[in-house]
C-alpha cells in the first residue's frame, strides 16, 4: 500500500520534468512538421498556403537530392575508414614506451581541438591552395604540377580535412582501450612464441572491437551533419560535388528562403539519420552487448 | 552607507534617464566593403552634428548581410533602422511595401544630381525607395606593360574576339602570368553576375517574354563555351573558386593580364598601397560581340529604411548625410579624392579634382551609361535587371545555375550537361513559383 502511494507520488513529482522535456522535444518537431506542409517562402510571406506533402515530393525529386545523399554516405564512409584504419596503428604506436610520449600524444590529439571553420580555412589557404599552398610548394620542389584540390578532387579534399579532424578522436578512444588490455595475456602470448602480428589479430583486435564500435557510432552521428568544412572550402561545389544533405538543406532555407521546403528537407534528414542509426546498431551494436 | 546608496541610485537613474530623453539609437546594417568601413569611421562627424542621434553598426559579409536583412524584413523582426541593400532587392521589396519611400531627404539633397541609370534602378514608379551609396558597372582592366611587350593595343571598345586573342598571347604560365582572370565562384552575385552580363553581349537572355528559361538556346551555349574555353586556355588555376576578392588579389600581385570586373575595383588596382602594378593599369569598356550590347552590368549599394521602423526621421537624416554631396566632400578632405564613393552622382564626374586623380572616372561613367536594366539584352525580356532578373526566386535559381556553370569551368561537367541541368533546374523552380505551367 505504502509502496504504491510512494510510486504514485514519485510519478506525480516527476511529471513537471517529464513534461518539460517532452515540450522541449515536441514543440520544435511539431513546428517543423507544420511548416513542411506549407508553401511558405520568406520572400513571399503574405501568400502562404497548405500544400500537404508537395514539399516532400519536391525535395525528394530534386536532382540535387540523390547526389547529396550519395556524397553524404561517401563522406561518412570514407572518414570512418580513414580514422579507424589510421587510428588503430597510431594508437598502437602511442601505447609504446617512447621518450616524450606525452608530448607526442598531445600533438596527435591537437587537431580535434581546432574549430572546424578554422581548420577548413587553414587547409584551404595554407595547405591545399594551388598557387600559394604548402602542398603546391612541395609539388613544385619535386617538379610536379600542383593539384588543384578544390577544383579537381573537391570531395576528396573535404574528406581529408574532416578525417584529419576526427583521427585524433578515434586514436584517443582506441588508445584508452589499449591501455586497459591485459598485459599478462600479452606476455603469455609472447612466451608461447606468438608473432607480433598474430598477437595483434587474435588478442588486440578482438579487444578493440568494442571501442571501434563506439567510434563508428559517435563519428557517424557527427559526420552526417558536416557543414562548416564544406561551407568554408567549396560552398557545395563545383557543381554539386561536395553538397551533402546538411548543405542542401542550408541552401534551400537560406539561399532560396523556402521555409516549407527546408523543413521538409530537415525531416527527410532526420529519417535518413534514423535509418542509418538503425542499421548501424543492428550491424555493429551487437558488439556492445558482449 | 545610506547616503552612498542613494547617491549611487541617483547616479544610476541619471545615467539611465539622460539618454532616453531625446536620444535615438539607429541600428544600421551594412556590408563590409571598403567604402562602408570608411563611412563607419566617419560616423562621429554625423553624430557631432546630430547629438540626439547615436549610431550602432552591424557590419557583415555580403551573403550574411543579405540573409540577416532578408529574414529580418520578411519576418518583420524590426532589428534594423537603416539597411544596406543592392539594386536587386529595391524594386522587389518596394513593391511589397517593405520599404519606406524616401521623400524627406531634405531640400539640399539634389535628387536630380543622381546618375539617371542609378536613380532609375532604386526608384519604383518615380519614387526613390533607397539612396545610392556607391554604384558600379563592369569594365576591362588590363596591364599596359604586358600589352606593350606583346605588341598589342587595347581598343577603346574591345570585342570578345580581341579579348580572347589577347588573353592567349599574354598567357605565360611558366612565369605565373595568366591572360585573363574572371569570376568562377558559384553564386548569383559572383560568377552569374559576370556570366549574365557576358551572355547579354552574346544576345542571350534568362527568360523569354513568357518566362520560359532560355538555356537551351544557341546564344547561351556560345556564351558558356566561349567562357570555358577562354578560361582553360588563359585563366589561372583554381578559377572555379575565384570571386571578386580572389581575382583582385591575383591582379594586384601581377598574375593577370586582363580582368573584367566591377568598376569600383579600379581605385583598388591603381592604389600603390595595395597593388604592385598600380602604375601599369589601363581601362577599357566591357567587351561586345558586335551585337550592340557590351558585357556591362549595373549595380549599386544603397541605404534604405524598412517599413515599420519607428525612427524614420533619424534614419532619413542619416541616409541624407551618408549619400549627400557633402559626404563626398568630407571623404575627399579626410582621405583624398580617389577614395570617395563612386558611381552615384553626376557632379562627381564634372569635378576636375576627382577627374585628375581618377583616370578611370570617364570609363566608369560611360560603363554605367551603357548598361540598361530595362533592356539588358538584344532580345526582349520580361524582367528588370542587367546581371540578374529582379524576381524573388532569382537568388535561388541564380545560385544553382551558378553551381552548374562552375562545374563546367572546373571540368567536372561539360558545357552541354551544365546548360541542360541549368535549364531543367530553372524550369522546375519557375513552375513551382507559378510563372510557367
Amino acid at each position: 500500500m505504502a509502496t504504491q502511494q510512494t510510486q504514485v507520488l514519485g510519478r506525480a513529482l516527476l511529471t513537471p520534468a517529464v513534461a518539460l522535456l517532452f515540450i522541449w522535444m515536441i514543440v520544435p518537431l511539431a513546428m517543423t512538421i507544420y511548416f513542411s506542409t506549407l508553401h511558405y517562402s520568406l520572400l513571399d510571406s503574405e501568400t502562404w498556403s497548405f500544400v500537404g506533402l508537395e514539399n516532400f515530393r519536391y525535395f525528394l525529386t530534386d536532382p540535387a537530392f540523390l547526389t547529396a545523399l550519395r556524397n553524404t554516405l561517401v563522406l561518412v564512409g570514407s572518414v570512418l575508414a580513414i580514422t579507424i584504419l589510421l587510428g588503430t596503428p597510431l594508437a598502437l604506436l602511442l601505447d609504446q614506451q617512447v621518450i616524450g610520449r606525452s608530448i607526442v600524444r598531445l600533438m596527435v590529439i591537437a587537431p580535434f581541438f581546432v574549430m572546424p571553420t578554422v581548420s577548413a580555412l587553414v587547409w584551404k589557404n595554407l595547405l591545399m591552395h594551388p598557387v600559394s599552398g604548402l602542398f603546391a610548394w612541395l609539388a613544385t620542389l619535386v617538379g610536379a604540377t600542383p593539384i588543384d584540390w578544390f577544383n579537381d578532387a573537391p570531395l576528396l579534399a573535404v574528406i581529408l580535412i574532416v578525417a584529419w579532424q576526427w583521427l585524433p578522436f578515434a586514436t584517443l578512444i582506441l588508445l584508452t582501450a589499449l591501455q586497459s588490455q591485459d598485459e599478462e595475456q600479452k606476455e603469455a602470448a609472447e612466451m608461447d612464441g606468438a608473432s607480433a602480428l598474430s598477437t595483434f589479430i587474435y588478442l588486440t583486435l578482438p579487444h578493440l572491437a568494442r571501442p571501434i564500435t563506439v567510434v563508428i557510432l559517435i563519428e557517424t552521428i557527427f559526420l552526417l551533419t558536416v557543414f562548416a568544412e564544406i561551407f568554408v572550402t567549396t560552398g557545395g561545389g563545383p557543381g554539386l560535388q561536395t553538397t551533402n544533405i546538411a548543405f542542401l538543406i542550408y541552401s534551400q532555407a537560406l539561399i532560396q528562403y523556402d521555409i516549407g521546403n527546408a523543413s521538409a528537407g530537415g525531416l527527410v534528414a532526420v529519417v535518413i539519420a534514423n535509418i542509418v542509426a538503425f542499421f548501424l546498431v543492428r550491424i555493429v551494436g551487437r558488439n556492445l552487448e558482449a | 552607507m545610506k547616503h552612498v546608496l542613494s547617491a549611487l541610485l541617483g547616479a544610476a537613474t541619471l545615467l539611465g534617464a539622460a539618454p532616453s530623453i531625446a536620444q535615438t539609437t539607429l541600428t544600421i546594417a551594412t556590408v563590409n566593403n571598403g567604402d562602408m568601413i570608411r563611412m563607419q569611421g566617419l560616423t562621429n562627424e554625423f553624430t557631432a552634428k546630430n547629438p540626439e542621434i547615436s549610431v550602432k553598426w552591424v557590419t557583415l559579409e555580403e551573403n550574411v548581410l543579405r540573409q540577416r536583412v532578408t529574414t529580418d524584413i520578411a519576418t518583420k523582426g524590426g532589428q534594423f533602422d537603416v539597411l544596406t541593400i543592392g539594386t536587386y532587392e529595391v524594386p522587389i521589396w518596394a513593391k511589397k511595401n517593405w520599404l519606406i519611400p524616401l521623400d524627406n531627404l531634405g531640400a539640399d539633397y539634389d535628387t536630380a544630381d543622381l546618375l539617371p541609370k542609378i536613380r532609375d534602378a532604386v526608384s519604383v514608379s518615380g519614387k526613390l525607395y533607397a539612396a545610392p551609396f556607391y554604384g558600379e558597372s563592369s569594365m576591362v582592366m588590363y596591364r599596359t606593360d604586358l600589352f606593350q611587350k606583346a605588341g598589342l593595343t587595347m581598343p577603346e571598345k574591345p570585342t570578345w574576339d580581341f579579348v580572347i586573342d589577347a588573353a592567349k598571347k599574354l598567357t605565360d604560365k611558366s612565369a605565373g602570368v595568366y591572360g585573363i582572370c574572371l569570376r568562377g565562384k558559384a553564386g548569383w552575385g559572383e560568377n552569374m553576375a559576370f556570366l549574365t552580363a557576358m551572355s547579354n553581349s552574346f544576345g542571350a537572355r534568362w527568360f523569354d517574354e513568357k518566362w520560359q528559361p532560355q538555356f537551351d538556346k544557341p546564344e547561351w551555349k556560345k556564351t558558356l563555351s566561349t567562357y570555358v574555353d577562354l578560361m582553360k586556355a588563359a585563366g589561372p588555376p583554381g578559377a572555379s573558386s575565384n570571386g571578386f576578392n580572389e581575382n583582385l588579389a591575383l591582379f594586384n600581385s601581377g598574375k593577370c593580364g586582363m580582368w573584367i570586373d566591377a568598376t569600383v575595383a579600379a581605385s583598388f588596382v591603381t592604389n600603390p598601397k595595395d597593388s604592385t602594378v598600380a602604375d601599369k593599369v589601363g581601362f577599357a569598356l566591357a567587351p561586345n560581340a558586335g551585337l550592340g550590347k557590351n558585357a556591362n552590368w549595373l549595380w549599386a549599394w544603397n541605404l534604405a529604411i524598412p517599413a515599420g521602423s519607428k525612427k524614420t526621421a533619424a534614419a532619413e537624416k542619416f541616409i541624407a548625410w551618408a549619400t549627400s554631396k557633402d559626404y563626398t566632400q568630407l571623404v575627399a578632405k579626410k582621405e583624398g579624392w580617389a577614395n570617395v564613393p563612386p558611381g552615384t552622382r553626376t557632379s562627381l564626374y564634372q569635378n576636375p579634382e576627382y577627374l585628375k586623380v581618377a583616370p578611370f572616372a570617364k570609363l566608369t561613367l560611360a560603363s554605367i551609361d551603357a548598361a540598361d536594366p530595362n533592356k539588358p539584352s538584344v532580345q526582349p525580356v520580361p524582367y528588370v535587371g542587367v546581371q540578374y532578373a529582379a524576381i524573388p526566386e532569382f537568388q535561388g535559381i541564380g545560385t544553382s545555375v551558378g553551381q552548374q556553370f562552375s562545374a563546367a569551368l572546373s571540368g567536372a561537367s561539360t558545357v552541354d550537361a551544365a546548360l541542360a541541368a541549368a535549364q531543367s533546374a530553372t524550369e522546375r523552380e519557375m513552375k513551382r513559383a507559378g510563372y510557367i505551367k
